[in-house]
């Protein structure tokens, strides 16, 4: 019988996981007391867990395979339900709106401490959004972007250390730098293939950081630098809890700001070149797209708003060191991408507010949280690689010579 | 003089873990063209295996070489079976993606072992037992390099070669070889790719896990963090090699670690790191097939 | 009547293995031009060297639009080849699965437009202008390749042939003098293969767009071609219109072999 065979199978699954986690999961060693714990409770979740997921995990595997044949047998895509729900002006306009109330009247029905978090996950929301330029859209790998969010935070918190310039000063600077270094950057890496570049860019990224935190003369090394200036409010002096409900209104207008630049950037030639790219580098050319130009416009816009952002960071925490801007950084916020879905700006909201606001506020979950990540890239990668929102293509209005009013072709 | 030998032997060592971690890049990077980002920390759990086992055998009262030995033995299992497992879930149902997909998974896998260990065990840095014994004749050279530091190259060379013997003149490299070339026409000639691949991916994990004991022993710490720099360094050598090329990993890794070795010994010692990342970088753009790699070209 | 594309002597070699040997050809304005010969001749790496993907180890290529000056584009830039009005499609389709079909036509305008980063973010008049252009030249075109109605359909989700035909209407998009289909007949049932007789000699005719095509099916190529050159591992090995060209020996000789004599 079926089921009595996949229950077989999933038992052998089970114990193979009990054997697999044994050592690290069940044993630990107390080398200072000379003591072994042995922790038989996680075995026994091990057991159960690894039994039920295996379920699961078939079930899914198998539904996806189910889709696969369909789509290759050339039945189409029909849009989801989820998405035709989505796109009805009936749904989405209220809902936009009590979204919108929400977010304004946030500070004032919640505590300084919740606000601050939300300010976080709004940080996080656009460097996802500015990372879906390079990955999502002209599908480069960038495994360092954490690179120019450092680049932005320094830049404030030197030139504020140095020279006393005020966050509003430096804000277009951080972009600034966020776009010569995206140029810089990706100028060496131009010809290399995706995995190719992956690597390189996580270098960079590895090579940036180790330099701020060895080159004491330059960045202060590990112990950072202090004291960097909060956001200026026409010179007001604010509260700590001032400063804090600023800064979020500060972000939820920065965000506004990059959502509708970006969905311009989409929506237009040059998007459609980065798509064009993603999907066919070769192909793309023969189309007359200049890849150098178009990879390089991808990297520096990119990296604008992990410029931005990095000023925002040093504002807000005061205090920068390089153990903020570790690869796992650039993972975290590739991760956002991977599960929003590429391309997708809705879904790379949503997905930056799951990742970031869960750990925060399933406190039970909290240290699990770089566990919560890495199991999003590899459950989205295997189920669900498009994404949770799909990037639908756009419906164009197109006007035939009779429309506009010319004489048709003979 | 001596100096200058006592940090050849350093790189000797060196070069010789990241050969054997190369190795398991290399070689699944030739089957399957995945940078299999998880791989360093397969080496990692080898050496947590490895000093659990030893903990519980040396808190029991068991001492000397036979401690090494089974935990050894332990560690090289379960790194396999963790590489064959990571394998089957993560990259196995990805094999017809784009080529991004499975990257991104590894990056996945890679960030939940290195946490699994973490939470699992802790985040400190845990003391790990001087399981090589002191070899009584290299007392006179101990001044260059010591009884530890030989035992690991010796063992990698030994390793390297048993391991191209078997690529060489048995049936299952055969089917290896096979595989890395034309895994359809392998597949047509009755290669059990799926196999191979899961193969491939254990004698991988078996060198890494070796790396991991090896050196664990000689420097006396881990933590859950080791995969992550040791992997990228290891790649970094599988790809200055020339990836795809056995030779060329341990090649890779002998330069690496005498780069290193020079660097830090001459130069300077904070940015140790830095090199490493720099050669990786510079070869990836100016040579990407690496020492003793061919340029494919791609059939358009 | 003008050469708009001259290529003499052009040799190529990847390492040890020589692809192209001397080879020397010509498309008149106005003209359909067949290039055929067996498997491995060469055929694909003599487009790929035309249009940039390949730098010719020797030879030259020179390109001489309708109304424009004479130019020597060797190892000239992909895009580039494309902007001076080189188009081409691919042996295996090459087309942008994800996107639709009238998207996929939209990308072969780039070129022909200009709207930048900053004009992409203000979306002025000009721009949105020039967008609406875009698509509306590139539906036309659909009508006229006959994909008109499948607009928003994804280009993966297109049947085989009709996938081919986007592929022509995605060339055509870039405005070019010379077309150049790789193998545009490959996979065709009968019937679709007139329909594409017709579409390519209409194409010559009202788009006035000179042709060159590399092609398997005889039918196709005898119907259609004013002239036809024959490649065989590398070497170009005849020259001349159908009727020359399907009584030539040695092109029989290198298609069926040896032992194949001709009956009279």
């Amino acid at each position: 019988m079926k089921t009595l065979m996949e229950i077989k199978k999933s038992v052998l699954i089970s114990l193979w996981f009990i054997l697999l986690t044994f050592p690290i999961l069940v044993v630990r060693v107390n080398t200072i007391e000379n003591v072994v714990e042995w922790r038989w409770r996680n075995m026994a979740f091990i057991g159960i867990g690894s039994f039920l997921l295996s379920f699961a995990w078939r079930y899914l595997l198998g539904r996806k395979e189910r889709g696969r044949k369909l789509a290759e047998a050339g039945s189409g895509e029909t849009r989801p339900l989820s998405q035709r729900v989505l796109e009805d002006p009936r749904i989405y306009r209220p809902a936009l709106a009590a979204v919108a109330l929400f977010a304004l009247a946030f500070p004032f029905l919640f505590s300084s401490y919740q606000t601050n978090i939300m300010t976080t996950a709004l940080m996080y929301v656009m460097l996802g959004l500015g990372l879906n330029i390079v990955v999502g859209l002209a599908g480069l790998l960038d495994l360092g972007y954490v690179a120019f969010y450092a680049v932005g935070a320094y830049s404030y918190a030197l030139l504020n250390y140095h020279f006393g310039l005020g966050f509003w000063a430096v804000l277009p600077v951080g972009a600034l730098l966020g776009v010569f270094f995206g140029i810089l950057l990706g100028f060496p890496v131009l010809r290399l293939r995706g995995d190719y570049l992956a690597i390189v860019t996580l270098g960079f990224g590895e090579i940036i950081r180790l330099i701020l935190e060895n080159w004491n003369e330059f960045s202060f090394g590990p112990s950072g630098i202090a004291n960097i200036a909060r956001p200026g409010l026409f010179g007001l002096k604010l509260s700590l809890h001032e400063a804090t409900v600023y800064l979020y209104y500060l972000m939820i207008a920065l965000c506004l700001f990059t959502i509708f630049v970006v969905n311009r950037l989409q929506d237009s030639r040059i998007g459609r070149a980065w798509i064009a790219l993603r999907e066919d580098e070769v192909a793309c050319q023969a189309m007359g797209i200049d890849k150098t130009k178009t990879k390089l416009t991808a990297f520096a816009l990119g990296a604008t708003w992990a410029g931005m952002v990095g000023v925002i960071f040093a504002a807000k925490t005061t205090f920068i060191n390089p153990a903020s801007f570790t690869f796992l950084e650039s993972a975290m916020i590739l991760s956002i991408v991977v599960l929003g879905g590429m391309g997708s700006i809705v879904g790379v909201i949503l997905g930056a507010l799951l990742l970031i606001l869960t750990p925060e506020y399933l406190r039970a979950f909290s240290n699990y949280r770089m566990l919560l990540f890495g199991t999003t890239m590899v459950l989205m990668m295997v189920f669900r690689p498009q994404g949770i929102v799909t990037n639908v293509r756009r419906i164009y209005k197109f006007r035939t010579r009779e429309d506009r009013g010319e004489p048709s072709q003979a | 003089m001596d100096y200058f030998l006592e940090l050849l032997m350093g790189g000797l060592t060196r070069g010789s873990i990241y050969a054997l971690i190369a190795l398991g890049y290399t070689m699944v990077y030739g089957i399957i063209q995945l940078i299999n980002f998880a791989h360093g920390e397969i080496y990692m759990i080898g050496a947590f295996t490895a000093l659990i086992v030893a903990s519980v055998l040396t808190m029991n009262g068991m001492t000397g070489i036979s401690v090494l030995i089974l935990a050894s033995v332990v560690a090289v299992l379960y790194s396999a079976a963790y590489g064959f497992t990571v394998e089957k879930i993560a990259y196995k149902p990805l094999r017809q993606a784009p080529r991004l997909s499975p990257l991104i998974s590894a990056i996945g896998m890679s960030i939940f072992l290195q946490n699994y260990v973490m939470l699992a065990q802790t985040s400190d840095f845990l003391p790990f037992p001087n399981l090589i014994p002191d070899l009584p004749f290299m007392e006179h050279y101990s001044h260059i390099i010591s009884s530890a530091e030989l035992i690991i190259v010796l063992t990698t060379a030994v390793v390297t070669i048993i391991l191209t013997l078997f690529i060489k003149f048995t049936k299952i490299g055969k089917a290896m070889r096979a595989t890395a070339q034309d895994q359809e026409m392998a597949m047509l000639a009755g290669v059990n790719v799926n196999r191979v691949i899961s193969n491939t991916f254990i004698i991988g994990s078996v060198l890494a896990a070796i790396g991991g004991v090896l050196i664990a022993s000689h420097i006396g710490r881990i933590n859950f963090y080791i995969g992550f720099i040791a992997g990228i360094k290891a790649f970094t050598a599988a790809v200055l090699g020339g990836i795809g090329s056995i030779p060329g990993a341990v090649l890779g890794g002998m330069v690496l670690g005498w780069t290193e070795s020079f660097a830090t010994g001459y130069v300077s010692s904070d940015y140790e790191d830095v090199f490493a990342f720099c050669l990786l970088v510079l070869i990836l753009i100016f040579r990407p097939a690496g020492l003793l790699g061919r340029s494919t070209a791609q059939k358009v | 009547m003008q050469n708009v594309l001259e290529v003499s002597g052009m040799t190529m070699n990847f390492g040890g293995l020589r692809a192209l040997d001397a080879v020397d050809l010509r498309v008149r304005q106005g003209e359909i031009v067949a290039l055929i010969g067996p498997n491995g001749a060469g055929k694909t790496t003599f487009f790929n060297c035309i249009t940039g993907i390949y730098e010719p180890t020797d030879g030259d290529v020179f390109i001489q639009p309708p109304e424009g000056k004479r130019r020597r584009i060797n190892g000239i830039k992909i895009n580039r080849a494309t902007e001076l009005g080189l188009a081409r499609t691919f042996q295996n389709i090459r087309l942008f699965p994800n996107m639709t079909v009238l998207e996929n036509v939209m990308i072969g305008r780039h070129c022909r437009a200009k709207a930048g980063v900053l004009e992409a973010i203000f979306r002025g008049g000009g721009t949105r202008r020039e967008e609406q252009e875009i698509v509306d030249y590139s539906y036309e075109i659909l009508v006229k390749i006959g994909l008109a109605d499948q607009v928003d359909e994804l280009a993966k989700n297109l049947p085989y042939g009709a996938q081919r035909r986007l592929e022509i209407a995605r060339a055509m998009a870039t405005e070019p003098f010379l077309l150049l289909l790789d193998e545009p007949a490959a996979g065709m049932n009968p019937r679709e293969t007139e329909a594409l007789e017709a579409l390519i000699v209409r194409i010559r005719d009202s788009e006035n767009i000179s042709v060159l095509m590399i092609e398997h099916d005889m039918r196709i190529v005898m119907s259609i071609s004013d002239r036809i050159f024959v490649l065989d591992y590398g070497e170009k090995i005849a020259e001349g219109t159908a009727v020359q060209i399907r009584e030539n020996p040695i092109v029989l000789k290198a298609y069926l072999g040896e032992d194949f004599t001709v009956n009279a």
